[in-house]
């Protein structure tokens, strides 16, 4: 007797984006097939124009695929252009985002913006409250939930939003260059959150970045170009490394 | 979590002075449904408070408010003598403008029947009702003419002895209340040299006609004191006011209504004279106006709550994008209009009765105009959402990536 192998946090087949048609046809995104296990923190490197964020809003149910499919959790969700459930739903329950700029709502607090997608979830306002906070403190930030977003260096906003990407315990966490408004050491404690979120939580992460300083972090690492997607190299440990200690 | 709160807690001063917008905006809506009920109340007024059953005025005229109406004072005998009538009195009204300290003053004058009516049924602030048959008023306050202050009109004084509120005519000018005689002399004295112009009239009429020549006397007198020329009638009255048993007015109209000079209306058909007649336009162009005010006020709704939606797009879609459903959207923006809507009305009530005292005319806020006009608020506050709730429900998650 075998152990049936656990179910992939994210799997794609052959999913595509084509825009426009005729002369004005663009390909986004050809035939991406990927498979992110739980516990698994994916880098999507690529230039501008490579596919990632297409990619990105296809597997995040925002931005429908012409063709191929999505499962999450092992479910399938979008068939091509169809969605076979509740999209906003499912994105509540199954999944985080996290953005380049923190994208909180500016007018809540820091522990509001996280306690909204609580309560979306259908917590209660007392319990999202107290897992808010909670949230927020085991981030760090948890001195700062009463401020506003603008009250807040932009560190302390994007822990806040990965409070909120985390809040529900998604099994997929998706983050659109989440450092790039960071310096490298607050880069590379982010990128090192998302690790240590999916190790402990069982969920999966596919962090799009240009910031090759925190490469290892990453499990492995997908790379786009021209719409097609392919494994990166193997030899992202020798090829990151860390900002040296500055000169004192 | 209420967003819409949440929002309105981030951006207070945006919020405080849109509502402030909205609420003088609504303040003008329920200002113009007020002056519509002032001047339904002051058309009515004096009819509902004279307090009289048949109102006999001259034959074929919608008197005395709506038109002039002329009737002789022997009338007055004539409707007490009538089956059915309790009481009868005489009745002088009439309009006159003069100048007082550089200002022009308009006077509504209503004659009361010296000694049965002396004014007791005013509602006095000030000083009493009359108590002599001549040179004594009663001046509503809007009047401006305290108490105490002598005025003069015609060739006499009149000595201002108590002040009402609220006596106003269909016209909105104050009423000052005297004694049928004296408001009688203040509408027909004529000055010295009108008088002296009248007798040398009557004197060549006298002359050329042939009534004279049989009746001397008639040609000696006709350069005499009006009084003294039995021929002439005395001064007309404006109408004769009768109280009449219960349940007896259609036998008294009845009663009136064969006699060839004069025709009687009950106080009923007074108010609708005056409704459909004298303040018809000026209610229907009101009414209007206050509809056209309600629209403006939607669109003005509309589009601040579509603006303030607009400023929300972004928020909107990572709402979306986190999953919130459409409930919590439309939530956010009805709610939010319903406290604009419920703030600017409040703003309009504190603003309206701090103000609306202060206009020229009686600006009337009655409680079911106010919950009328709250409920038109509620409406417009759902409809002026609309376009908002519609824009946000087109927004695309996709909006918070990019």
């Amino acid at each position: 007797m075998t152990a049936t192998p656990p179910t992939p946090a994210l799997e794609t087949r052959q999913l595509t984006k084509v825009y426009g048609e005729g002369n004005t046809r663009v390909v986004a995104m050809q035939d991406v097939t990927v498979r992110v296990e739980r516990g698994e923190v994916v880098a999507l490197l690529g230039p501008s124009g490579s596919g990632k964020s297409t990619f990105l809003t296809a597997v995040g149910l925002i931005n429908p695929p012409t063709s191929g499919s999505v499962w999450i959790g092992g479910e399938l969700v979008q068939e091509g252009p169809r969605a076979l459930t509740d999209l906003r739903a499912f994105r509540r329950r199954h999944m985080g985002f996290v953005f380049q700029k923190s994208n909180l709502i500016p007018f809540l607090k820091a522990r509001e913006n996280v306690q909204i997608a609580l309560e979306l979830g259908s917590l209660g306002s007392r319990e999202a409250r107290k897992r808010a906070l909670q949230l927020l403190d085991d981030l760090g930030v948890g001195e700062r939930s009463e401020h506003y977003p603008t009250e807040l260096s932009g560190g302390q906003q994007q822990r806040v939003a990965v409070a909120r990407a985390i809040a529900n315990q998604p099994e997929l966490i998706l983050a659109d260059e989440p450092t790039a408004a960071l310096d490298s050491n607050r880069g590379r404690q982010v990128m090192e959150l998302f690790r240590e979120i999916a190790r402990q939580r069982g969920s999966a992460a596919i962090v799009v970045t240009h910031d090759h300083r925190a490469l290892d972090v990453f499990d492995r690492i997908y790379e786009m170009e021209d719409g097609v997607i392919r494994e990166g190299q193997d030899d992202l440990h020798t090829r990151a490394k860390p900002d040296p200690p500055p000169a004192t | 979590m209420n967003l819409a709160l949440r929002d309105v807690r981030h951006n207070l001063g945006r919020f405080v002075l849109t509502c402030l917008g909205i609420g003088m905006l609504l303040m003008i809506v329920m200002g113009m449904g007020g002056i519509y009920r002032g001047i339904i109340e002051d058309a009515t007024l004096l009819v509902d408070r004279v307090d009289a059953d048949v109102w006999v005025v001259q034959r074929g005229t919608r008197g005395p408010f709506a038109e002039v109406s002329r009737v002789p004072p022997s009338l007055q005998h004539r409707v007490a003598a009538v089956p059915g009538v309790v009481s009868s009195r005489d009745f002088v009204f009439h309009t006159i403008q003069r100048e007082r300290e550089g200002k022009p003053l308009r006077i509504a004058v209503v004659g009361l029947s010296w000694p049965e009516d002396r004014g007791d049924w005013l509602p006095l602030v000030e000083g009493r009702p009359l108590a002599q048959n001549h040179y004594e008023l009663v001046a509503d306050r809007s009047l401006g003419l305290p108490l105490g202050e002598e005025i003069q009109l015609g060739r006499e004084r009149y000595r201002v002895v108590g002040v009402t509120t609220g006596m106003l005519a269909s016209g909105g000018d104050g009423i000052a209340f005297a004694t049928v005689r004296d408001a009688q002399a203040i509408q027909l004295e004529l000055s010295g040299e009108a008088v002296r112009l009248e007798r040398e009239a009557r004197r060549t009429r006298a002359r050329r006609g042939q009534l004279p020549l049989v009746q001397p006397a008639l040609a000696e007198r006709a350069g005499s004191p009006s009084a003294s020329i039995p021929a002439l009638p005395s001064q007309a009255l404006t109408a004769v006011l009768a109280s009449v048993e219960p349940g007896r007015e259609e036998e008294v109209l009845e009663t009136v209504s064969r006699w060839s000079d004069v025709t009687g209306y009950t106080t009923t058909g007074q108010r609708d004279l005056l409704l459909m007649g004298n303040v018809a336009k000026v209610r229907a162009q009101i009414g209007l106006f206050r509809a056209l005010l309600t629209v403006i006020a939607t669109i003005i709704m509309a589009l601040i709550l579509y603006t303030l939606t607009l400023d929300k797009l972004h928020d909107i879609a990572l709402l979306k994008l986190i999953g919130a459903p459409n409930r919590v959207i439309l939530a956010l923006i009805l709610q939010q209009a319903l406290l604009i809507g419920a703030v600017g009305f409040g703003v309009a009530l504190a603003l309206g009765s701090w103000l609306f005292p202060r206009f020229p005319r009686r600006v009337i806020l009655t409680e079911p105009d106010l919950v009328q006009l709250a409920a038109i608020v509620v409406a417009i506050s759902v409809l002026a959402s609309l376009l908002g709730i519609w824009k946000a429900l087109r927004v695309s998650p996709n909006e918070a990536v990019g």
